[in-house]
């Protein structure tokens, strides 16, 4: 190719581009429009809904192990055209650590946009060769007793964590439940936890 | 650049953990990138060669939508979707 696509302005090469695509009926920016809006509509608190039902629920935490996207769709979470979406449990023994060494995927269906550090260099290195460094800059730390996995999530197969339900929300609804469900907690970077 | 696990010098690196929000470029880049796979004219697969083709210098110089623009633009030319003459006349009219 002769152009030099590196060395064009990154603005003037969006805008180019979208009207090419435009003008080609490829991608309107009505379309554009609607993606970002379906996508800004994702995010962690879908993630964190199916987590809560799962913790109050144990048939759906059967669906939820069997198969992650028809319980995404049991929650009214768009699915369909996505990869499959597998759910790692965690037990007080075995806690699991997701992680895209080769680019970024990330469970965006449930969980939205991939964070920033998802993305980095640093996290994808560090992942899969020290990860209980890795989990110690975000305060997590493991007891020797608990073993940690590390998973690979890949274009074609998105992985997310259902974490184990913390102490002392006995009696919870699922509102109050998935509120205390973060992004980092469906990934294993964090722990849920109670406020104090 | 693409296999990043236990790769040096990023194995040494701490995580930046910050907040980075997304700008309207990145939900733009992301948002078209979803068109064409739903119309099936580029594949996530796709993309990724894109990325991995650029070079490690540009790699690391431009942010991460940025890289899926190029990755974009590169595929689409090799797949005849878009020609040359077409981008370049659009570039000419920004």
């Amino acid at each position: 190719m002769s152009m030099n696509l590196t060395e064009t302005d990154s603005d003037r090469l969006l805008a180019a581009l979208r009207a090419v695509l435009a003008d080609k009926a490829i991608a309107t920016g009505a379309e554009i429009t609607e993606r970002i809006r379906v996508t800004d509509a994702g995010g962690p608190a879908q993630g964190a809904r199916m987590v809560a039902r799962a913790w109050a629920d144990p048939t759906y935490r059967a669906l939820m192990l069997a198969d992650g996207a028809r319980a995404a769709e049991a929650l009214d979470i768009p699915m369909r055209g996505l990869p499959p979406l597998g759910v790692l449990e965690d037990t007080p023994g075995l806690h699991h650590l997701v992680v895209c060494t080769l680019c970024s995927c990330y469970p965006r269906a449930v969980l939205g946009y991939p964070p920033f550090w998802y993305k980095s260099a640093a996290y994808r290195a560090r992942a899969v060769r020290d990860p209980r460094g890795l989990l110690a800059e975000w305060g997590t730390v493991l007891p020797d007793t608990v073993k940690l996995r590390v998973v690979d999530s890949t274009a074609d197969y998105r992985w997310m964590v259902l974490p184990l339900r913390p102490a002392g929300t006995e009696g919870w609804d699922e509102a109050r439940l998935a509120a205390i469900v973060r992004d980092g907690d469906m990934i294993g970077v964090t722990i849920p936890a109670i406020a104090t | 650049m693409h296999d990043l696990g236990g790769v040096s010098p990023f194995i040494c690196a701490p995580v930046d953990k910050e907040p980075h929000a997304l700008t309207e470029f990145d939900r733009t880049v992301d948002a078209i990138r979803q068109v064409l796979g739903q119309k099936r004219i580029m594949s996530v697969d796709e993309l990724r060669r894109g990325i991995e083709a650029l070079p490690e210098t540009d790699y690391h110089r431009l942010s991460y939508y940025q890289r899926w623009l190029r990755a974009i633009v590169a595929i689409l030319l090799e797949k005849d979707a878009i020609t040359e003459a077409e981008l370049r006349r659009a570039l000419e009219q920004q």
